[in-house]
């Protein structure tokens, strides 16, 4: 599939696959569309993490270089922070490719611009992988990651992003050192006409990890520990949906981490609060919390991928990706999104039956490919193959 | 609404009716994330309310800067957890002295537009979205007489406070259904600096005290669920109401409504 280089201009053109996990069913039509796929009592579940702008300028004592360093998330208080080493060069070179970092141990002094940060642990998964204190207040440690910071961003995006790019449109605490990219195409407008149709919209908060370092042995351990927040009107706006039948979209694989992870660890039910999740989701997972996903497209391989086989198998969920490589779609962060979704709740008593075909609302199967005229303006009414 | 508690943010906080307006905020108890242009102002500002055990943060930034504004945000989320209030309180003058449009330059209306039109635009854009996804927040616009009066050489600033004016009666409507509040507050002629450099003949007794003005600026703001949302309120007219928002009312049977 081809990446998406920049993020483009208007969100809502942008393109959605959806699949039903169950039946294997999908199709196609642009985000605007999204809101035509929910109900009423379904909710909306955001992660409303915004973005830092987590690399940073890095310089080693004794070292003339100037080398890279990459914020993974807080390890501790607000000075303490996990943090991944890259050797020289930048985001133009595919970070497989830069090359490694010199290997600090625990006592070794690092610099970011004008402040310094002490090393206090190097992680047993990897050596560029690396526990730091900053010695900083917050405030003028916050004021020099805003003014040096630039935001992650990898090879295949052709430009510089702004920290503009990298952030959703209900973001709060800056707790993402990458952007909870799901969320992105979400505009107002689609939320608003959400809303309007008895959707629910709640939030949490996941300080969402790096995706990749180029490091293989850090990359298959990858998501770290992330830590989230999980506020109690959430937990009744989930309550609530599940009483009324209706069904919980993770908005990202990192709520369907904090949600799922939150139920692990209090014997299937949420506890409002804040914890660290380092469950990994892949298809041997029954899901207890999240009916549904709104996630950008990714590669098999990738842990995002395995994530998505919690929800449905690789046999329906390869099909429906490989539909999409031919419509066009875009991967990656800015790229296009898919939306797997099951017709009714898995788990609630209360039925809103609709039988066995989608409803009519713009969205086509692909037997209706090649009569398909404006996948936007005109609905096509779905049939059976 | 109670201020106890809140995370407040203000723009232009280092002086005049901003500076005021922390120092009334913080002595009730709110949480503050204070913006200027200039540290130094803004350091003591911070420094003096911290000295009566009151919680305040400062961050240099100017509000017309489009790179200031997510570093701005996220700072602020960061030292407050949650933003409930953000009052744009900083503003431009424009050409000073004053200056008929035909004398006003193109690059003074600009100057005039980015901070006091756009740079409290981008500011909401960056808070307002948090706000309406846990259905709560008040978006502040201080504006002026001038926004609605067409005063001879007033023109950059006016016009960018009358645009201000409508862009918060624009955000109210769009922002209602989610719970987020938005005031325009029109505080009168105070004795400031800004005012000295845009009418430098008029008499400082004549002027309005930043810190009485404060006092009726929170008191205001402690009743804003009774305005109707995207209201611009003159302040120099306001009457605090002698019942606040969810007290019972007595009807005339004299029996208690909630």
């Amino acid at each position: 599939m081809k990446n998406a280089d920049y993020p483009r201009a208007h969100a809502e053109e942008e393109q959605l696959l959806r699949l039903d996990p169950r039946t294997g069913r999908y199709g196609t039509g642009t985000l605007a569309d999204l809101p035509d796929q929910l109900r009423r009592f379904d909710l909306l579940v955001m992660n409303d993490a915004a973005t830092l702008p987590a690399s940073l300028p890095l310089r080693l004592e004794d070292d003339p270089r100037e080398l890279e360093l990459r914020l993974a998330g807080q390890g501790g208080d607000a000075l303490t922070w996990w943090a991944v080493l890259f050797g020289p060069g930048n985001w133009h070179v595919p970070t497989e490719r830069r090359p490694a970092p010199p290997r600090v141990m625990a006592g070794d002094t690092l610099w970011v611009g004008p402040v310094s940060a002490s090393v206090l642990e190097v992680s047993p998964i990897s050596p560029r992988l690396v526990r730091i204190r900053f010695h900083q207040d917050p405030e003028h440690l916050y004021r020099e990651l805003y003014r040096l910071g630039r935001p992650v961003q990898y090879s295949y995006v052709r430009q510089e992003l702004e920290l503009w790019d990298v952030q959703t449109r209900y973001g709060a605490r800056p707790w993402a050192v990458e952007m909870p990219s799901a969320g992105r195409p979400l505009t107002w407008d689609i939320l608003a006409r959400a809303r309007a149709k008895g959707v629910g919209l709640a939030s949490l908060t996941h300080a969402a990890g790096l995706s990749a370092t180029g490091d293989p042995a850090l990359d298959a351990a990858l998501p770290l520990p992330e830590r989230y927040e999980l506020p109690q009107r959430t937990v009744d706006a989930i309550n609530f949906t599940r009483d009324q039948g209706g069904r919980v979209i993770a908005v990202g694989t990192s709520v369907v981490r904090a949600l799922e992870g939150n139920a692990i660890a209090n014997e299937g039910h949420l506890r409002a609060g804040s914890g660290t999740v380092s469950l990994v989701l892949g298809p041997e997972h029954d899901l207890s919390i999240v009916d549904g996903l709104l996630t950008g497209i990714h590669e098999p391989g990738t842990s995002h991928f395995a994530l998505m086989e919690a929800f449905v198998s690789r046999e329906l969920l390869e099909p429906a990706l490989h539909y999409a490589d031919g419509q066009g779609f875009l991967q990656h962060e800015f790229g296009d999104s898919m939306l797997i979704i099951p017709e009714r709740s898995t788990r609630s008593g209360a039925s809103t039956a609709c039988g066995t075909r989608f409803k009519a609302s713009g969205f086509i199967e692909p037997s209706l490919v090649s009569k398909r005229v404006n996948r936007t303006l005109s609905p096509h009414r779905i049939t059976s193959p | 609404m109670n201020v106890e508690g809140q995370g407040i943010v203000i723009t232009g906080a280092s002086k005049g009716l901003g500076k005021a307006l922390a120092h009334a905020l913080a002595g009730k108890g709110a949480r503050l994330f204070l913006v200027a242009r200039g540290e130094e102002g803004l350091n003591a500002v911070v420094r003096s309310i911290r000295a009566t055990g009151g919680e305040a943060h400062g961050w240099p930034a100017d509000v017309g800067d489009k790179n200031a504004v997510y570093p701005l945000a996220g700072a602020a989320q960061t030292a407050l957890g949650r933003v409930d209030v953000v009052i744009h309180n900083a503003s431009a003058l424009g050409p000073s002295p004053l200056r008929p449009l035909m004398d006003t330059d193109c690059e003074d209306l600009e100057r005039a537009l980015a901070v006091n039109l756009i740079g409290p635009f981008r500011l909401s854009k960056a808070f307002a979205g948090a706000m309406a996804m846990r259905g709560q927040g008040v978006i502040v616009h201080v504006t002026s007489d001038a926004s609605v009066s067409a005063y001879p050489t007033w023109g950059a600033y006016s016009a960018s406070k009358a645009a201000l004016d409508h862009l918060g009666r624009i955000w109210a409507a769009e922002l209602d259904p989610f719970g987020v509040r938005v005031v325009s507050v029109d505080p009168g002629d105070m004795n400031t600096n800004m005012h000295r450099e845009a009418a430098p003949a008029d008499d400082p007794a004549s002027l309005l005290d930043t810190n009485e003005v404060a006092e009726r600026f929170v008191a205001l703001l402690e009743t804003v669920e009774t305005f109707p949302n995207g209201a611009r309120v003159s302040l120099s007219e306001w009457r605090a109401p002698r019942w606040k928002f969810g007290d019972a009312l007595v009807t005339s049977n004299g029996r208690a409504r909630s």
